[in-house]
């Protein structure tokens, strides 16, 4: 049985001081992750300050690549079934988002995924989706 | 410092509703602490110690104190985090008592969201300037669908089977059969269970809790308190607390906070999960109840679905009597939150005064635990250890 992917009006994201220039980016196309300029390291959602050590953090464009960590398909939608999802960037962080454009019945924890912006309601910025690779 | 054998709980009551559009949610608190206060043989005027969560309306502590008339308080908390926060409430009362701080707390939970239409399909709003929403509302993340991922990492990691964690719903309708209270009295298959309507892959309706009005309240006493009581006494023998979330990206589903709250609970208490005679154990879904068997360590990581299969967690059948007024899942899970459930349900194995049916001989061990939040995004943990004194 298939569940071929129909869009649901998604919500724009809530504004917060700081995340402008991740929103600013998507419009753009651009994909930002927040590194750590002290240790390094990644990390999601994107902070102000490092999850790690508490260091300063900077964008920098994400590959958009990911496998599928876990996943549900929620059978009743607004007003669509759709698949909510963690997937795991190359970045090696993970982040909740959606799978789209695809057989939701299909997916499967561990199959390669890239990014697709979605629009949300509104003048909301797109955000960030995966679907197979 | 330790709060072993430093406090009892000496009231509880389970309000029988589970549905009252016509009362309010402040009333329905009020007549929970009531129905505690009459259990434990205290009056109004005795509490000098309150703690409530988010299921406090208004300002919460400020408004209900007000209104029941709590005029002696010398120590408060409103600690919130979810449906677990009861217990730590317990813990954090037992604290207060070791410390000098109180001699007679009073916990309360209260809500009316079978009236109100909510439900764990629907996404809540916990307010603004929370820093997670922007990266998150947006994909419709709502409480089943938290959870469904988590039971599905299982699957994957482990080979859980959607037939495993319907045994856990069977065991809960076995008990829910002896508790003319409960929502759901029918006693259900595993069959049955895998049988109902998907609601987000991989959990089926019947692998949910049911949405009930309703509340509870305890008290938890100072020793000396206790034993100038009619009841029989429960002490409180060890607590622990956790918080975990998605790591700064670092998601991990396979555990919960329960190991950290499991461990220090039962370190605390000076016993191990073999010495637990009963369990009352957070069940908003099936895989809430799994995971937590698994991280206290009553089996290992990645067995629980063999653990709870073929009926071992009913009462009189299995190894370890779980949730015998039927849990969240069949009974009660008042105001979208079942903790404090958890904890009146063990404090009566404790006495003795569970349904005959469901009555775990000798039982003089229990446990606790609760799950608040979302275990898929993030959640809070406590552990309680009581003893039949």
């Amino acid at each position: 049985m298939t569940m071929m992917y129909q869009p649901n009006p998604l919500p724009a994201p809530a504004k917060e001081p700081g995340n402008e220039p991740f929103w600013d980016a998507a419009r753009t196309g651009k994909f930002l992750v927040k590194f750590c300029t002290s240790c390094k390291k990644p990390h999601w959602y994107p902070r102000a300050l490092c999850p790690f050590c508490f260091g300063e953090t900077e964008w920098k464009e994400g590959s958009g690549k990911g496998v599928i960590y876990s996943l549900s398909v929620m059978q009743r939608g607004n007003p669509n079934p759709y698949c909510i999802a963690y997937v795991t960037l190359e970045e090696g962080v993970t982040m909740m988002t959606q799978i789209v454009d695809c057989d939701l019945a299909a997916l499967k924890i561990g199959q390669k995924v890239k990014l697709v912006f979605k629009p949300t309601e509104g003048d909301g910025p797109p955000v960030p989706t995966f679907t197979p690779v | 410092m330790t709060i072993r054998d430093k406090a009892y709980i000496v009231g509880a009551y389970e309000h029988p509703t589970r549905k009252a559009p016509d009362k309010s949610v402040a009333q329905i608190h009020a007549e929970s602490a009531k129905g505690a206060l009459a259990d434990a043989g205290l009056s109004l005027s005795d509490i000098d110690g309150y703690y409530c969560a988010g299921d406090a309306p208004g300002l919460g502590m400020l408004n209900m104190a007000d209104y029941m008339g709590l005029t002696n308080l010398r120590h408060v908390d409103s600690t919130e985090t979810g449906g677990c926060s009861y217990l730590i409430h317990v813990s954090h009362a037992a604290q207060a008592i070791a410390a000098g701080k109180c001699k007679i707390a009073l916990i309360t939970l209260a809500g009316r969201p079978r009236s109100a239409g909510s439900s764990g399909m629907q996404a809540r709003s916990w307010g603004v300037d929370i820093p997670d929403v922007p990266f998150e509302a947006p994909f419709g993340p709502v409480t089943v669908n938290s959870y469904a991922m988590v039971a599905a990492r299982h699957m994957y990691e482990y080979g859980t089977t959607a037939e495993q964690l319907a045994w856990i719903k069977v065991a809960a309708s076995h008990h829910a059969q002896h508790n003319p209270h409960a929502m759901l009295r029918d006693v259900v298959t595993v069959e049955d269970v895998v049988n109902s309507p998907l609601v987000s892959t991989p959990l089926h309706r019947l692998d949910c809790c049911v949405v009930s009005d309703g509340g509870g309240a305890l008290i938890v006493a100072h020793p000396d308190i206790a034993k100038s009581l009619k009841r029989p006494l429960v002490k409180v023998r060890g607590a622990g607390e956790a918080i975990k979330g998605q790591l700064g990206g670092h998601v991990d589903l396979t555990y919960s906070g329960a190991r950290r709250s499991g461990a220090a609970a039962f370190e605390e208490a000076g016993i191990t999960p073999q010495d637990i005679k009963y369990a009352s154990i957070y069940d908003s879904f099936t895989i809430t109840v799994l995971m937590q068997l698994e991280d206290l360590g009553f089996c290992k990581k990645g067995e629980g679905g063999k653990f709870v299969s073929d009926g071992n967690l009913i009462s009189g059948v299995g190894k370890l009597p779980f949730n015998t007024d039927g849990g969240g899942l069949c009974n009660n899970h008042p105001a979208n939150r079942g903790g404090i459930t958890k904890v009146i349900e063990a404090v009566r194995q404790l006495r003795g005064e569970a349904h005959p049916a469901v009555q775990v001989k000798n039982c003089d061990l229990a446990l606790a635990h609760g799950t608040g939040g979302l275990l898929g995004a993030r959640h809070g943990s406590a552990t309680l250890i009581l003893e039949r004194a």
